[in-house]
């Protein structure tokens, strides 16, 4: 019998310590060319002229001229051109590729291309608002009336990068003439394919994309691969020989996706016992130039309204701003971040403003199975969250640090956050979106294969799915063979987003492992083919953003010890503990690796990562001035997983990903807050704000 | 163009080619060794990590010309070794490796470090590897992973 907590080595652990996984960078063909983007140097404007060197044999210009068919990525709106025509709204956006054999020879070209722009007045407020969206729950005008007071505070937060270590990059070639092919670092291996589709109008059977080793992604190679995608299709249609385009850093951090900076505002209606009855919710998201994913992002940032509480009375509204800097986009948490730190900070001020333990206010506010969500949808599986909370400030020490903190003078602090995570899609997004289809095929040996297009992006899904096909088919792992995704054999399982690899493909792969089991024919070729359906306890309008928003919700619990410098106000984290509950563990030591990598990159979005622009210029371009944590920055990690079942959920499991990253900024910050006794309302924490807030009081 | 000469991997090279290339590159695109990687291009990711006469540099802040007469091992050249397959082995056993990306240069950082020091302490394994990235851990795997390399390959280093 399998035990799917028992964690298996990872399939591609060998070539990865090596040196031998080939990522998309370390693949080379015969005769290839190297593709280099011209980009806009202004934030807004016409282009008036652009002067072209004569260009040397066998080097080539690439621009919207070039287009097949649809010059625009195809994402969620028709608004992300793939090469500019003759307008520019942000530094960065693309106007040709310069392409050839040599890259020496492709900078001098590019150093030699002179544009003319008439310069345009640009926006960086956040007030042309593309996308509207909005929700009530109860009657927040009847909890406004009988509230006795009101209380309202606005929170905001910063860009966050990726920073995956590996670039972005592209390679593509055809195969034959008339069939391209993608060979990229990617997430999202159908929505290149599709996007090429749109762009090229070529019939579904001659684009094909493979996935190679992926040096992290976080989002951030969810949809920005297909804007390189459709640049590079576009040039190798035109000049037909293999093109490789790999991003340096500096490239990379100007003009690829990043976290929303935010601004929401909330207030509080409260009765005469303390207790929050209404709740009146605003969120305004900055789009940058093209909206993108943002408007799905606003909608997971707005439906995480109440976090881990029940209020009874909401009205929610939220905004896409549009402004002349670079296009935002996916990244872990998906807008959610943005909002667990705001309703979190807020819980606490609300309390200390009522002169209340903010301990106990939280509590009882914390949701109940059989509560309503924010959207009215009920929270139908068992809440695990007191007795998780109750666990992390024991193994914290919690209570007693924080009397202790909370003396004059004492710059030590400690914070604790709760936070859920709505597992996959939002809504019925996975049937009226996705529709996923896996594929297993046995061959004569009994060797089963794996046909699906979830990336491993390093959190290990690869050698999970394999293991749950091979548990469920009660055979050994070795029997089970999962390559890397090729369009070609694999049909579309989804995008690798959302936390819901392991839900959801993850459950697809073991229904069709059951029904190949219980149809098992020895030394015979057999296939089975698996597609989702919803589970029918799920309703969901999207015209009214209401009723069940999410299949299942991942649950946790966060604390984090600082200790801050008088002199510097710098910050040095002391010790981190944390409790989840993501259903039931598949490869403990992965779901490990996932956890603290998660709550690292989320306590650095509240505390250390730092990324501004001004007047559309980004100020931190590279890893020297976006600073992001090193091995002395963290400290030990103690991480409790929960045993909590999803019906629905492979062996019961639940979404990780995510999760381990949301509750990371609101527990440093509170921390923060707990140290220097003063309210914190922004990310990041930077010495700068906290000697700010010191200061002006 | 000047002849260049060093040992890579154990073998004597000569390269004739510019001396102002970053080593990175020589390493990548002339003798297409690509476990070395390159993650910033300015010295601060440590994925593009060699070991130099020994000790740890970033290869792609280091100009050819300053590699001849040095010793140069890649990834490719530890990954032949007793101390290579420890390494890898710990990595396994306490999860130290995620996208990979950054693992052959936290390996050849790891490497530097136990040879200069066979047992380090946790604050030591965090010095020696704090001029490598790495996104997708947190980092504590990675210091159990060099942790138990130390205690599996005793009397390696």
């Amino acid at each position: 019998m399998f035990d799917p907590k028992k964690s298996t080595p990872k399939i591609d652990h060998e070539e990865k310590c090596s040196g031998q996984a080939k990522y998309v960078s370390d693949i080379y063909f015969d005769n290839m060319l190297f593709a280099k983007t011209v980009r806009s140097s202004i934030v807004k404007g016409k282009i008036l002229d652009i002067f072209v060197p004569e260009l040397p044999e066998d080097y080539y210009i690439v621009d919207h001229r070039d287009v097949v068919k649809e010059n625009y990525v195809k994402m969620v709106f028709k608004d992300w051109p793939v090469f500019t025509v003759d307008t520019v709204n942000y530094i960065g956006e693309p106007i040709m590729l310069v392409v050839g054999p040599d890259k020496q020879v492709i900078d001098e070209i590019i150093s030699q291309i002179k544009i003319t722009y008439q310069d345009e007045e640009p926006i960086f407020d956040l007030v042309k608002s593309v996308a509207h969206k909005s929700f009530t729950k109860g009657n927040f005008k009847e909890a406004s009336e009988k509230a006795v007071r009101s209380i309202k505070e606005t929170f905001q937060t910063g860009y966050q990068e990726q920073a995956y270590i590996e670039p972005q990059g592209m390679l593509a070639y055809l195969e034959e003439e008339g069939k391209i092919t993608l060979i990229g670092s990617m997430q999202c291996p159908y929505y290149i394919k599709n996007a090429v589709i749109n762009t090229l109008g070529y019939p579904e059977d001659k684009v094909r994309v493979i996935q190679p080793a992926v040096g992290g992604a976080f989002g951030g190679k969810e949809e920005f691969p297909s804007t390189i995608a459709c640049q590079l299709a576009t040039a190798v249609v035109k000049i037909k020989r293999p093109i490789k385009m790999i991003f340096e850093r500096e490239e990379d951090m100007l003009v690829t996706t990043k976290r929303h900076p935010s601004t929401i505002t909330l207030e509080a209606k409260i009765d005469e016992n303390n207790k929050v009855i209404g709740l009146k919710a605003n969120v305004g998201l900055d789009a940058g130039a093209y909206i993108g994913l943002s408007a799905v992002v606003l909608s997971r940032a707005m439906l995480a309204v109440t976090d881990a509480y029940t209020i009874a009375n909401l009205d929610v509204s939220g905004d896409v701003f549009i402004t002349n800097t670079v296009p935002t986009g996916a990244f872990r948490g998906f807008g959610s971040p943005q909002m667990i730190f705001a309703i979190e900070m807020f819980m606490n001020h609300l309390a200390k403003d009522l002169g209340v333990d903010p301990y106990t206010f939280r509590l009882s506010h914390l949701v109940k199975q059989g509560d309503l969500t924010s959207t009215s949808g009920i929270f139908r599986d068992p809440i695990l969250m007191k007795d998780m909370i109750t666990k992390a400030a024991e193994i914290s020490d919690y209570h007693h640090k924080t009397q202790e903190y909370a003396k004059p003078n004492v710059y030590k602090g400690i914070g604790m956050s709760w936070f859920l995570h709505g597992c996959g899609f939002t809504g019925d997004g996975e049937s009226t979106h996705i529709k996923s289809r896996v594929r297993l095929v046995k061959d004569e040996k009994d060797v089963v294969y794996l046909y699906i297009v979830a990336v491993d992006m390093g959190q290990g899904a690869r050698t999970a799915l394999k293991r749950v096909v091979a548990m469920a088919l009660d055979i050994p792992n070795e029997q089970v063979v999962f390559d890397y995704p090729d369009t070609d054999e694999a049909p579309d399982s989804g995008p690798t987003v959302a936390s819901r690899t392991m839900m959801i493909v993850g459950h697809l792969l073991t229904k069709a492992a059951q029904k190949l089991k219980a149809n098992w024919k020895k030394g015979q070729h057999q296939e089975v083919i698996e597609q989702y359906q919803q589970p029918d306890y799920i309703n969901w309008d999207e015209s009214k953003l209401q009723g069940d928003a999410y299949p299942a919700y991942s649950w946790g619990v966060n604390v984090v010890e600082v200790e801050i410098s008088p002199v510097t106000y710098e910050v040095q984290l002391v010790g981190i503990w944390s409790v989840y509950d993501v259903g039931k563990t598949i490869d403990e030591r992965m779901v490990i690796g996932q956890a603290d990598g998660g709550i690292t990159q989320g306590i650095a979005y509240g505390y250390l990562e730092n990324m501004r622009h001004e007047k559309g210029k980004l100020r931190q371009k590279n890893l020297t001035d976006y600073i992001i944590p090193t091995s002395m920055d963290m400290p030990p990690m103690e991480t409790i997983l929960m045993d909590n079942p999803f019906l629905y959920g492979p062996y019961g499991a639940k979404g990780v990903g995510e999760l381990t990253f949301v509750g990371g900024a609101p527990a440093v910050a509170l921390a923060i807050e707990n140290a220097i006794k003063r309210k914190v309302n922004r990310i990041p924490a930077t010495p700068e704000y906290i000697m700010e807030l010191i200061n002006n009081e | 163009m000047n002849k260049i000469q060093f040992n890579l991997n154990g073998q004597d090279v000569t390269v004739e080619l510019d001396p102002s290339l970053r080593l990175l590159d020589v390493l990548r695109d002339y003798f297409h060794l690509t476990g070395t990687k390159e993650g910033c291009g300015e010295g601060e990711c440590g994925a593009c990590s060699v070991l130099i006469n020994g000790r740890v540099v970033n290869s792609c802040c280091f100009p050819l010309a300053n590699a001849n007469g040095k010793k140069i091992l890649t990834i490719e050249g530890l990954a032949t070794t007793k101390r290579y397959q420890i390494l890898k082995d710990a990595f396994h056993i306490e999860g130290g490796s995620q996208c990979g990306i950054c693992t052959p240069g936290m390996i050849m950082a790891a490497e530097s470090l136990l040879s200069m020091n066979p047992h380090p302490s946790d604050e030591e394994i965090r010095i020696g590897l704090s001029g490598n990235l790495c996104r997708c851990t947190g980092y504590n795997m990675i210091i159990k992973s060099v942790k138990k390399a130390a205690e599996l390959g005793e009397g390696l280093w």
